[in-house]
């Protein structure tokens, strides 16, 4: 499977798509990166005066790249035109130690710690142009092929 | 292994995810994980991947799917120990 049709493949848009380019993936590995722009909505109000990305954000990246893409390529062969990805955040914990501004590009990358019965959990990292770790943690989810309305 | 030691090891294995201590306390055979304990399907994942290593067995889809209670978990494992 391509890294685009993963993309592709992936259930957000603006502006919740926080994916701009994957470039590596496999059954147990995924790296990608995604810029954030000067304009994301909730610059507006996190915080008042000083954009500051916030760490659910900085955890939705991770789980974008490091899980979402990671499952869609696993369950490959599952989906086609009509069966589509279903996905559900089940838990997360993350520790985190830089911030994030506007305009900056981060990495993200996931390995996969196990994926049974659906449920697939990652160990990720995010890190900064620097190559400095911004936060890191694990992440779960469940994923699986379901037929879209008809 | 007979059946009380069963369930004190299932006991062992499924605490660190339930929700509902009262029903964790009062737990037989015929509790429920996602309606009594409040488990979510998640975390059962982790209950079942804990029996795989706690009992040195494997559980398939099939087993996995009616692995809803007490009762049919012990029915599983029992089973699959005695395959062994």
């Amino acid at each position: 499977m391509k890294k685009k049709t993963i993309i592709q493949l992936l259930p957000y848009q603006a502006p919740f798509l926080f994916v701009d380019e994957l470039t590596y993936i496999s059954a147990n590995r995924s790296e990608g990166y995604y810029t954030f722009k000067n304009d994301e909505y909730f610059y507006k109000g996190h915080f008042k005066d000083k954009p500051i990305t916030p760490g659910v954000i900085l955890t939705e990246v991770m789980a974008q790249i490091g899980v979402v893409c990671l499952g869609i390529y696993l369950l490959k062969k599952e989906f086609s035109e009509i069966k589509k990805p279903q996905i559900a955040l089940t838990s997360n914990e993350i520790d985190f130690f830089l911030p994030v501004l506007p305009s900056e590009r981060v990495k993200v990358v996931s390995e996969k710690i196990y994926f049974r019965f659906n449920k697939l959990k990652c160990k990720v990292e995010m890190l900064n142009k620097k190559n400095k770790l911004v936060c890191r943690g694990t992440i779960s989810g469940m994923l699986k092929g379901i037929n879209n309305e008809t | 292994m007979n059946k009380k030691e069963l369930i004190t090891s299932l006991k062992k294995i499924i605490k660190p995810y339930i929700q509902d201590q009262e029903a964790f306390k009062n737990l037989s055979e015929e509790t429920d994980f996602i309606n009594d304990l409040k488990i979510n399907s998640a975390n059962l994942v982790d209950v079942i991947l804990d029996v795989e290593d706690e009992f040195d067995i494997e559980i398939d889809n099939k087993s996995m799917e009616k692995m809803l209670s007490v009762k049919a978990a012990i029915d599983i494992i029992e089973t699959k120990l005695n395959k062994s």
